[in-house]
């Protein structure tokens, strides 16, 4: 369970005050307005945005002074996902040993996973010769040699077009139910949070609240999901 | 590694080479002032020399931009085969060896050279390259190619589309000139001028060959003689504290006003231009630059290179000391740039920029400044004159710092910007981290930086000179001694070796940088 007990983030003027639990194994979306707070409570979770007050609880510990490395955390930020002069395989393989020493077994890992995302046999491409959405299964088989039990996604498929896209939930659907993992991901689309998120957490005047059931979320908005919805 | 001791590392390192570097900026000078036993009176000469090396430098940065504004506007719009050769090559006397350009000099505008025969055949008499138009001649000669690459940058950096917007509105050249290029050349140019302002505050090798006289003479001219010669601490002392606050004083102005980076790309293609004319002025114009650069150059290859087989073993010799010297000073300087930007940029904010302004405060630090406190440093320790080498090498490495950090700065903070998160998440840090993330994209700056640090230690004619003594010379020492004994042939085949090792010693880094370069 993840457990926001009594959180507060300050940053200059910005303030975001979230109190609320969500179940492991949850696959929530996050919603909200431009600029209320999304990325911002993601990177909280992840360790780069300091807490001012409260704790950040997973299965009841808390995450403290935990570096973002050693948090129970994978997080895909909307780019710069991959190291560009990398190829693939080093890519994925940094999931299992930063300093890239792999043994013969963990490289079988790297191949493996490479393929349960599609891209068997691509391993020696750089980013740059991968599509867009290539490059968002690279990053997810990185999450998926991980293993980490909280998955953060802030937009990293933003760019891609709506087939891809959908392409891409699937496989963090299907990641998600592999390793049990629990998802919080942004989104600008309530298509997205339809496919793949039971629950909904709503971000807006300087509150998170929820997690709401996704469905009855949607047909019911409150008034500040109203304005942000038209 | 955890996140917490790799920061604790960058911030150590990097405190280290700051250490050093006041030690070596500032140090020195504490070091030659408490030495020198209460301060011996300037003489009248001393001051002559202060208003020499204002006077020569004030011209000698006026000249250089002078000229490289129309020369470089010339090069920034018209199209000719050739153009990017030329432009690679006044990148050249940036790391050409001070001594070489010296020696080509002479070759054109000296007693015997092609100016002189030419007036002395049209029946004028001899003009002489010593003095004060022969040091302004050498350091525009050295400093008008790297005003020109500043500038052409400029005038690369004004969007193509504003010059179409410009043409469309149907602007004169004047408003033209006056919209889109006076901007630009007001933001460049002061900073550009105070650069090579700087650059010959800090002359040593020019006024030794060229000046040299009571009436020619540079405080870091001053400094030598006052310590080799005479061995009077107390004068030498003073003058590098006045040194120290010539340069300081230019550095405070430098600080003000932003200095152009000036060494990086972006001149590929000339900006395409809708009010050319025929351009036979932009074609003279850069025709005589050509000529007046590159041909110095070339008569010391023609003089020099038959002579490079019979070279005595002794200038061999040398050549080998340099080269362990300069790349024992590019190890060092990247060493140091690489662990100071670090800690620049853990720091960040005003702590940072304040490391890095320590960083480049060895621009406007004088070599013989420093050397001297070095040699008054080791003096009660040891023979100073046994660490020649060494003494040579780390000065090398600090005067080559700011050029190193300006290159790699940038970079760096743009690799943490936008793959420093994605770092973390992985819990890459330490020495993994150094060589997986920044050193596979830094290697072109970091081939470059190298490069330069490299050729302009080769090449470098400073603080050996006080301490070698007869045996112990460097390249370019083993050069001068034989300038001074006149062996026109050997000097000519050293020269050639000189200019060859340092280009080779550039070209090599440089190329490394280059090579299986990635995004």
């Amino acid at each position: 369970m993840l457990w926001l007990e009594g959180l507060e983030i300050v940053q200059g003027d910005f303030r975001l005050a979230a109190d609320l639990t969500v179940p492991k194994g949850a696959r929530v979306a996050v919603i909200g307005p431009s600029g209320a707070g999304k990325s911002t409570l993601l990177g909280a979770v992840a360790g780069f945005v300091p807490e001012a007050r409260g704790r950040i609880v997973w299965n009841g510990k808390a995450m403290g002074a935990g570096s973002p490395a050693q948090r129970p955390v994978s997080i895909l930020f909307q780019d710069n996902n991959l190291f560009p002069h990398l190829t693939a395989f080093q890519n994925v393989g940094l999931g299992l040993r930063p300093s890239l020493r792999l043994s013969q077994d963990e490289r079988g890992q790297v191949e493996a996973a490479l393929t349960r995302v599609g891209l068997g046999g691509l391993g020696t491409r750089r980013p740059a010769e991968l599509s867009g959405g290539q490059q968002g299964r690279v990053a997810l088989a990185r999450v998926l040699l991980r293993a980490r039990p909280l998955l953060l996604l802030d937009e990293p498929f933003a760019a891609l077009g709506p087939a891809l896209k959908s392409d891409m939930l699937r496989l963090v659907a299907e990641i998600c139910a592999e390793t049990g993992a629990t998802l919080l991901m942004v989104t600008h689309d309530i298509a997205d949070a339809r496919t793949i998120a039971d629950q909904t957490l709503l971000v807006a005047d300087g509150r998170v609240t929820g997690p709401f059931a996704t469905e009855g979320l949607l047909a019911d908005p409150p008034p500040a999901l109203r304005d942000y919805l038209g | 590694m955890s996140a917490r001791a790799a920061r604790l590392c960058a911030l150590g390192a990097g405190g280290l080479v700051a250490l050093w570097l006041l030690t070596l900026n500032f140090g020195a000078l504490g070091a030659v002032a408490w030495r020198a036993e209460g301060f011996t009176a300037l003489r009248g000469a001393d001051w002559a020399a202060v208003r020499f090396t204002l006077v020569q430098a004030l011209w000698s940065a006026g000249l250089s931009v002078a000229l490289a504004i129309p020369l470089s506007r010339a090069l920034a719009r018209r199209a000719f085969p050739g153009r990017g050769v030329l432009i690679t090559l006044m990148g050249a006397p940036f790391i050409l060896p001070t001594l070489v350009a010296v020696l080509g000099l002479l070759a054109g505008f000296g007693r015997g050279g092609l100016v002189n025969q030419g007036l002395g055949s049209a029946g004028f008499g001899p003009v002489s390259i010593y003095g004060l138009h022969g040091g302004v001649l050498a350091h525009v000669f050295y400093n008008l190619p790297l005003a020109t690459r500043i500038l052409l940058q400029g005038w690369a950096s004004i969007p193509a589309e504003r010059f179409r917007l410009a043409a469309s509105l149907g602007f004169s050249p004047w408003q033209m000139f006056r919209q889109l290029e006076w901007p630009m050349l007001r933001e460049l140019v002061p900073g550009a001028a105070l650069v090579i302002f700087l650059i010959c505050l800090t002359s040593f090798a020019v006024a030794l060959t060229l000046g040299g006289g009571p009436r020619a003479t540079t405080v870091e001219l001053a400094i030598y003689q006052a310590f080799r010669f005479d061995y009077d601490l107390g004068r030498a002392a003073l003058l590098a504290l006045v040194q120290f606050g010539l340069c300081a004083g230019a550095a405070v102005l430098a600080w003000r006003v932003s200095l152009p980076a000036g060494l990086g790309g972006g001149m590929d293609r000339p900006v395409q231009r809708f009010d050319l004319g025929r351009g036979a002025w932009d074609f003279a114009l850069i025709a005589l630059a050509a000529l007046f650069l590159l041909t110095p150059l070339g008569m010391i290859v023609v003089r020099g290179i038959a002579q490079v087989p019979a070279l005595p073993g002794e200038v061999w010799q040398a050549a080998g000391r340099s080269l362990m010297v300069a790349l024992g000073a590019t190890a060092l300087t990247i060493a140091m740039t690489l662990a100071l930007a670090h800690a620049v940029l853990a720091l960040g904010g005003a702590r940072g920029a304040a490391l890095e302004a320590l960083g480049l405060a060895a621009l406007a630090a004088s070599s013989l400044v420093v050397g001297t406190g070095l040699f008054v440093l080791l003096l009660p320790l040891t023979n100073p004159r046994d660490w020649a080498l060494v003494v040579t090498m780390l000065v090398n490495a600090g005067m080559a710092l700011p050029f190193a950090l300006r290159l790699i700065l940038p970079g760096l903070r743009e690799v943490v910007a936008t793959q420093g998160r994605l770092a973390d998440t992985l819990g890459l840090h330490g020495l993994a981290r150094l060589r997986i993330v920044p050193l596979p994209r830094l290697r072109r700056p970091l081939g470059f930086a190298a490069g330069l640090t490299a050729a302009l230690s080769m090449g470098d004619l400073g603080v050996i000179m006080l301490f070698a003594e007869r045996e112990g010379a460097t390249l370019p020492m083993q050069l001068y001694r034989l300038m001074l004994a006149y062996r026109q042939a050997d000097a000519a085949g050293t020269a050639v070796l000189l200019l060859g090792a340092s280009l080779a010693l550039f070209w090599a880094f440089d190329r490394w940088g280059r090579s299986r370069a990635v995004a």
